[in-house]
């Protein structure tokens, strides 16, 4: 799970081009959006379209997606249960 | 109705309409120059993005979504920034600073980056980011933004340069009282290279707001 925690962080900060964060700027408990990492609907778009390329995970739900990505811990537990790829 | 005071005269216009070159920036092949002078000059053989990045970095702007910008965003952004700081304009002004720009290709750099992500249908990836640059003005969108610019805005494209189409639309919205200072240029992007130029047509301004002298600045910038 650490990997796949790891993993994570490194795609969000190359796909949303975070260039002043690294990994180790990122708490699994950070929030996401809000006062967190800061991110904005558009990225939230892009979060969305880098877990169907990435993991084959598709969401169609708004209120889903707004649950699970809470936080790097939240994510990473549904990509672990939910990945095809 | 006597001695009522007509809504129109509220609004805080100058008296005086008539426009000169304030100050002027330009970014081409690694060199900043402002107002005539080499600020910045870096090595050519760096890739846009490096260079963009290492201005950024260099001027301390601290503006993170210069980063998610893309190319066209990230020139526009640069010359503007750099340009406004060396003028002062008062929050009451840049509700009358109006913004004319202008290029030859358009967002063309960004369309074909989005359209690269929407070819296959086997990786059929369309991203968001990129797709809300799909549009030239988006980057005077940023500039207006971080600069809390209110005025009229409106993107030109041209074959070339067009320094009398400038000068003639930046005098008509100062003569009709839609702006009292005009932010103008030229700002394009391709495979090929960068240029941009933008200068600020203002009251304060010295130099003449003529097409010589526009055309002049540019060529020598």
């Amino acid at each position: 799970m650490d990997a796949l925690k790891k993993e994570l962080k490194e795609n969000i900060i190359e796909q949303l081009n975070l260039e002043e964060f690294t990994v180790e700027d990122i708490d699994n408990d950070d929030a996401l959006f809000g006062d967190g990492l800061g991110l904005d609907s558009i990225d939230a778009l892009e979060l969305i379209v880098m877990l169907d390329k990435d993991y084959g995970i598709k969401l169609t739900d708004p209120e889903k997606s707004k649950e699970i990505f809470q936080s790097i811990n939240v994510l990473a537990e549904y990509v672990a249960t939910h990945r095809v790829k | 109705m006597v001695g009522a005071t007509p809504l129109y005269s509220l609004k805080k216009f100058h008296v005086s309409t008539k426009l000169n070159i304030q100050a002027w920036c330009s970014v081409k092949n690694g060199t900043v120059s402002c107002n005539g002078k080499k600020i910045v000059s870096t090595d050519n053989e760096q890739t846009f993005s490096e260079f963009a990045k290492q201005i950024y970095k260099e001027q301390q702007w601290e503006y993170p979504k210069f980063y998610k910008m893309d190319r066209l965003s990230k020139l526009t952004f640069m010359t503007a920034e750099i340009l406004l700081n060396e003028v002062t304009i008062s929050s009451e002004e840049k509700e009358q600073l109006a913004v004319v720009f202008s290029n030859k290709s358009a967002s063309l750099d960004t369309d074909r980056n989005y359209q690269n992500s929407i070819n296959s249908i086997e990786n059929f990836y369309p991203s968001p980011a990129v797709f809300v640059y799909t549009l030239p003005n988006i980057g005077m969108g940023e500039v207006c933004i971080r600069h809390k610019i209110q005025g009229e805005n409106a993107f030109f494209v041209f074959d070339d340069f067009n320094p009398l189409f400038l000068k003639q639309y930046a005098e008509s919205l100062a003569q009709n009282n839609k702006a009292t200072q005009v932010l103008c240029g030229w700002t394009e992007i391709d495979e090929k290279g960068y240029k941009s130029f933008l200068y600020l047509a203002s009251p304060n301004g010295t130099l003449p707001h003529t097409e010589e002298t526009i055309t002049k600045l540019y060529t020598q910038s």
